[in-house]
C-alpha cells in the first residue's frame, strides 16, 4: 500500500496533533525536558511574536548543542523584556553589550571558546530588526565575510518597536510608524527597493542562510538545527509579527504571521551554499489585502476608499516573490 | 634582552609575552606596526594559542574585545584619534561590564581637521568613561606599562587603557629591555575571571539597570577605580623586583625635592622638559617636574603631596578642553594644598607641533619671572590667528577655517593643483 | 650628543636608514634614537630622519634642529627644502650625487668648512650595482661612516645585516663597503691636495 502524509488539520489553522507523532519527532517545545532557555516571567506584551520566535529558536539551539552554548543579545525589546533588572529570564549564559555590536561581540566570544579548545560549545547570536539590518549591519557584515562560528537570528518585527515603533529598513513600503506617519500623499514607509537581509546574506557566501516565521514553529525549529550541523557563519531571518507595532489583536500574531506567508510577501525558505534547498509553499494562496487590513499600521491604505494603486504594488512585490522562490504548490493534475 | 628596536614592535613584544588569547584590531595611524607585529606573530606560530582577528572597524574591534573577555579570554586590543572616538560606546559599555581588556592607545589628534600627529586628545576624551588610563613616558615603559596592564585590570575586573605618544614613540628606535617569558609568567599569573559567560554557569551578563540602582552601581565603579590608586604603586615595587627597573607607579617626580617651580606633563614630552629643567638647574633655577603616569584614576593624594612645597605650577599639556582651557591642569589644581598656588596652562604640541627646549625655557622663564600668562599656547602664531579672525569679522563666506590658517602660513599644504 | 639629520624622499629608505645607523650605535654599545619627521606614507615626497647617539640615555624628543652631520639622499632637494637649517659649524655633509659640491651649486655655501667634512658619493650608482635597485640608504651608511668617523664600519654591515634578508643584505654591505671605500679615497684625495 503506497504511504500517504495525513494532514489533520483544525479549523482556522494548520497545526499537527503532537500527541500522536513519536517522541523523536516531536518539537522541542514538546519535550519535558527542554531547557526552557526563556523562562516565564519575562515582560513581553502579550502576544509578542519576538517572545515566541525566541524561546523555540533558543530551546532548539541548546537541544541541538547539547546544552553547550552561549547567546549574545542585541538591545532591543528581546533584551529589554528578558532582563529588567534585578532579574533574567535566561536560562542559558548570556550577554547584552550593545545595539549594534551582536555579531561582533558574537565573534569574539567564538575567538575565545576556539583559543581554549571549546570546540563543543557554540555561539548564538539575536537581535531585532534594527539592530541587524541597520546599526548592526557592519559588525553583522564583517562576521559574515569572516565566516566566524557564529549563528546570527534576527527576529524581524519591522519596525524599532522597543522604543516606540520608528521605522527602520526592514520596515515594509506604506507601513505607518512613528517616523513614517500616515499623512500626507504619500502616507506611510516610502516604497524603496528595500533591504533584503537574507539576500544580503546569501551575497556574502556564508554556508547557511534561511527564512522562517512563527506561523511555522516546527519549520523553525527544523531550520535552528539544521543550521547548528554547520560550521561557519550562519543566519536565519524569522517574521515576527508586533501586535502592537503593527496593530493587531494579540491572539492574531501567528494568524498574522501565516498570512505574511500565505500571500507571498514573507518567502519562507533555506538555502545552502548558495542554492535553494527548500521553499515552504504556500498552501492557499491570499492577496495582499487580507493581510494588510487587520493591522492598523496599513488602516490609511483602506480610508476612506481602498488606495487601488498603493495595494496593487503591494501585490506587485508579493508575486515577485511568489515567482521568484516557486511559492505555489504544483496543483494536483 | 636588551635591543634597539621600534616602539611599536616593542609593546607588541610585550603584549606578546603576556599570553594574549584574542587580539582584534582595525588599523589606523599610528597604531599599525604594532598590530601587524602581533599578526605576524600569531601567523607565524610565534605567538600560540592566540586568536588573531582582523576586523572591520574599531567599534567592532573593541565588540569582539568585549565578547572574547566575556568568555574568559585575555584580550587586547589596540587604537588611536577617530577610531578610539568611533569605538566609544563600547568602551564605556567595556568598563560599565568591567572586563579586563588591556588597549593601546596610540595618542592622536583628533579632527576636524583631519590630524595624524601626536597629542593626547584622545585619551581625554575618554578619561571620564572608567577605564584606567597609563601614560607611558618612553618606550621602555610603554612596554612594561602593558605587562602591569594586564595584572591590574585582572585583579580589579577594569579595562585598562595604556597611552603612548603616536608616532614620536610608537615610531622612535630606542634601546628597551625585551623581558624573557618566564619572567612576565612570573609577574602575570593566568586570567581569572570574575564573570564569565560558561554553559555550566549561566550568568546573564548586561541587563538594564533602572533609577533605584543605577547610582549604586556608578559609585562602584569609582570606587573600584579609586582601588587601583592603592595597587599600582605595590605592582610597580614588584615589577622592579621581577624585571629590575622602575617603570610604572602613580608618578614620576624628578630634582622635586627643593623646586621652587615645578612642570607637570604627561607622556614623552618628560624627556624634552627634563632637559631643558637640567639646564635650568645648572643656572640655578630651582625648577623640578612632575610625570603623570597614572592619570585615572587621578592620584589625588600623591599629587598633593608632591607639590606641596611649590610656589607655582606649570602645567605643560597636549589636550584643549575648548571652551575652557586646561584639562590635566583642572585635575592639578583641584589638588592643591593651597589653592592660591599659581598654576599656569601652557597647551603646547596639539596636532604634533613640535615642542622644542628652546620655547620650554621661554616658558618656564617666563613663569619663574611671574610673566607667564594663566593659560597660553606654546608657540601659537598669532598673527595668523589674528588675521583669520578679522577676515571672519569682515567677509561671511570666509572659507574653511583650516585652509585659512594654512593659506596665510604659506604652507604646500594649503595649495591645491 | 652626535645628532644627524637625514634628507631624502619617501620611497629612499631615509627612516631605515636612520633606524640602521641607530642600530650601528646600539652594538657599539652606545645609547641611540632614531625616528622620522612623520607623515602618511607617500612615495616621493620630502621625508627627514633623525638620528641621535650618545653615551648615556637620550631623553629628548625635539626633532634634530642643530646636526653635527647631514646625509642628503637626494640632491633634488637641496634647492627645494632647506636642508642645511641648523647646521653645526663645521658639520659633516654627506650628499648622494657624482657631481661636485661646487657643481650642485654649494660652492659658496660650504666655503669656511672643513674640507675633510663634506664628501660626495654616488650612493645611487653603487646601489643599482651591487643591490640591483636605486635605494641608496645603506650605502650612505658605509659612506657616514667614512666621513665622520663616528660609527665603525663594521657596526654599520652588522646593521644592515639585522634589517635585510641574507640576499638583499649581502647587496646592501657590499654597496656600503663600496661607499665607505669610496669615501675614504675622497677623503685621502682631498688630503693630499691641500698638503700640496
Amino acid at each position: 500500500m503506497a504511504f500517504q502524509p495525513v494532514k489533520f488539520y483544525q479549523t482556522g489553522t494548520f497545526t499537527v496533533g503532537n500527541r500522536l507523532l513519536p517522541d523523536a519527532e516531536r518539537s522541542v517545545q514538546a519535550n519535558m525536558r527542554r531547557t526552557n532557555s526563556l523562562n516565564s516571567g519575562h515582560r513581553a506584551c502579550q502576544g509578542c511574536g519576538e517572545a515566541l520566535g525566541a524561546r523555540y529558536a533558543i530551546d532548539t539551539a541548546m537541544h541541538a548543542t547539547n546544552n553547550q552554548m552561549v547567546a549574545a543579545n542585541a538591545t532591543g525589546c528581546l533584551e529589554v523584556f528578558s532582563t529588567p533588572y534585578p532579574e533574567t529570564s535566561w536560562q542559558i549564559p548570556w550577554i547584552h553589550s550593545l545595539f549594534g555590536n551582536t555579531a561582533a561581540v558574537a565573534t569574539g566570544i567564538a575567538a575565545a571558546l576556539r583559543v581554549k579548545g571549546r570546540t563543543d560549545v557554540r555561539v548564538v547570536a539575536q537581535g531585532g530588526d534594527g539592530g541587524t539590518t541597520d546599526i548592526g549591519f557592519g559588525c553583522l557584515s564583517g562576521m559574515f565575510e569572516r565566516n566566524d562560528d557564529v549563528l546570527y537570528i534576527c527576529y524581524d518585527n519591522e519596525a524599532y518597536m522597543n522604543t516606540g515603533v520608528q521605522r527602520s529598513s526592514a520596515t515594509p513600503a506604506a507601513a505607518r510608524t512613528a517616523t513614517t506617519p500616515a499623512v500626507g500623499p504619500e502616507p506611510g514607509n516610502t516604497f524603496g527597493q528595500g533591504k533584503n537581509l537574507p539576500a544580503i546574506a546569501i551575497a556574502h557566501g556564508i554556508p547557511y542562510v534561511a527564512t522562517a516565521s512563527v506561523a511555522e514553529l516546527r519549520d523553525l525549529e527544523a531550520k535552528v538545527r539544521r543550521a547548528m550541523e554547520f560550521r561557519g557563519a550562519r543566519y536565519i531571518h524569522i517574521c515576527v509579527p508586533c501586535p502592537l507595532g503593527w496593530g493587531h489583536a494579540p491572539h492574531d500574531t501567528i494568524r498574522i504571521a501565516r498570512l505574511a506567508k500565505e500571500t507571498g510577501i514573507f518567502p519562507v525558505y533555506e538555502v545552502e551554499y548558495g542554492e535553494v534547498v527548500s521553499v515552504s509553499k504556500i498552501r492557499h494562496p491570499v492577496p495582499v489585502e487580507e493581510y494588510l487590513r487587520p493591522q492598523k499600521r496599513f488602516a490609511h491604505l483602506f480610508s476612506p476608499e481602498p488606495h487601488k494603486a498603493v495595494l496593487a504594488q503591494v501585490q506587485a512585490m508579493a508575486d515577485h516573490n511568489i515567482r521568484k522562490f516557486n511559492l505555489l504548490e504544483e496543483r494536483a493534475r | 634582552m636588551l635591543t634597539q628596536t621600534e616602539g611599536s614592535h616593542a609593546v607588541a613584544e610585550a603584549v606578546a609575552r603576556c599570553r594574549p588569547e584574542v587580539i582584534c584590531a582595525y588599523p589606523i595611524s599610528p597604531q599599525t606596526h604594532i598590530v601587524e607585529g602581533l599578526g605576524s606573530m600569531v601567523k607565524s606560530g610565534a605567538l600560540a594559542n592566540c586568536e588573531f582577528i582582523n576586523v572591520e572597524s574599531e567599534f567592532a574591534a573593541m565588540s569582539v574585545a568585549i565578547g572574547a573577555s566575556a568568555a574568559g579570554a585575555r584580550a587586547y586590543t589596540a587604537t588611536a584619534s577617530q577610531g578610539l572616538l568611533f569605538m566609544a560606546e563600547a568602551v564605556f559599555n567595556a568598563a560599565g561590564l568591567g572586563l579586563p581588556i588591556v588597549m593601546t592607545v596610540a595618542n592622536r589628534a583628533i579632527g576636524a581637521p583631519i590630524n595624524i600627529w601626536n597629542d593626547h586628545t584622545d585619551a581625554m576624551s575618554q578619561r571620564d568613561c572608567g577605564w584606567i588610563q597609563l601614560f607611558a613616558e618612553d618606550n621602555q615603559e610603554a612596554l612594561d606599562l602593558h605587562i602591569q596592564a594586564f595584572r591590574l585590570g585582572e585583579e580589579l575586573s577594569l579595562p585598562v587603557m595604556v597611552c603612548m605618544d603616536g608616532f614620536i614613540l610608537t615610531h622612535a628606535y630606542e634601546r628597551v629591555d625585551i623581558p624573557e617569558q618566564a619572567q612576565v609568567d612570573a609577574y602575570l599569573p593566568r586570567y581569572e575571571p570574575r564573570q564569565v559567560l560558561d554553559p555550566a554557569e549561566p550568568v546573564s551578563i548586561g541587563a538594564m539597570v533602572g533609577p533605584e540602582a543605577f547610582m549604586e552601581v556608578r559609585y562602584l565603579a569609582h570606587a573600584k577605580q579609586m582601588q587601583a590608586l592603592e595597587l599600582i604603586p605595590g605592582y610597580a615595587e614588584e615589577f622592579r623586583a621581577v624585571f629590575g627597573r622602575n617603570s610604572g607607579g602613580l608618578l614620576h617626580p624628578y630634582r622635586m625635592e627643593d623646586a621652587d617651580t615645578v612642570v607637570v606633563a604627561l607622556g614623552s614630552v618628560l624627556g624634552t622638559v627634563k632637559d631643558t629643567v637640567d639646564e635650568m638647574r645648572d643656572k640655578g633655577a630651582r625648577i623640578g617636574v612632575l610625570g603623570i603616569t597614572c592619570f585615572r584614576p587621578w592620584p589625588h593624594a600623591a599629587v598633593r603631596a608632591a607639590l606641596a612645597g611649590a610656589k607655582r605650577v606649570v602645567v605643560l599639556e597636549k589636550s584643549l578642553a575648548v571652551g575652557l582651557g586646561g584639562i590635566v591642569s583642572s585635575n592639578v589644581h583641584n589638588s592643591l594644598a593651597a589653592p592660591e598656588t599659581p598654576v599656569h596652562t601652557v597647551i603646547a604640541g596639539l596636532g604634533g607641533r613640535t615642542i622644542t627646549r628652546a620655547s620650554l625655557h621661554k616658558a618656564f622663564g617666563r613663569a619663574i619671572s611671574g610673566k607667564l600668562e594663566a593659560l597660553s599656547f606654546l608657540d601659537l602664531d598669532r598673527a595668523a590667528v589674528d588675521r583669520v579672525l578679522v577676515r571672519e569679522r569682515e567677509v561671511r563666506r570666509s572659507g574653511p577655517i583650516a585652509e585659512a590658517v594654512l593659506r596665510d602660513m604659506g604652507a604646500p599644504g594649503a595649495r591645491i593643483g | 650628543m652626535f645628532q644627524i639629520r637625514i634628507h631624502g624622499r619617501g620611497g629612499q629608505g631615509v627612516v631605515t636608514a636612520a633606524e640602521m645607523l641607530s642600530v650601528a650605535a646600539f652594538r657599539e654599545s652606545r645609547f641611540a634614537q632614531a625616528f622620522p619627521s612623520f607623515g602618511s606614507e607617500r612615495t616621493g615626497a620630502p621625508v627627514v630622519a633623525f638620528c641621535r647617539i650618545d653615551d648615556w640615555a637620550i631623553r629628548l624628543r625635539e626633532p634634530v634642529l642643530h646636526p653635527d652631520a647631514l646625509i642628503i639622499q637626494d640632491p633634488t632637494l637641496l634647492h627645494q627644502v632647506d636642508v642645511f637649517s641648523g647646521l653645526v659649524r663645521d658639520g659633516y655633509i654627506l650628499i648622494n650625487t657624482s657631481r661636485s659640491f661646487s657643481e650642485l651649486g654649494l660652492g659658496e655655501f660650504v666655503r669656511g668648512f672643513h674640507v675633510q667634512h663634506l664628501c660626495t658619493v654616488p650612493a645611487t650608482e653603487l646601489a643599482l650595482k651591487h643591490v640591483g635597485r636605486p635605494v641608496p640608504n645603506a650605502a650612505l651608511l658605509g659612506g657616514f661612516a667614512a666621513v665622520s668617523g663616528r660609527i665603525g664600519i663594521e657596526s654599520v654591515l652588522t646593521a644592515i645585516r639585522e634589517k635585510f634578508p641574507a640576499k638583499i643584505a649581502d647587496g646592501n654591505v657590499a654597496a656600503a663597503r663600496a661607499a665607505y671605500d669610496y669615501v675614504l679615497g675622497e677623503m685621502q684625495e682631498v688630503s693630499r691636495a691641500h698638503a700640496n
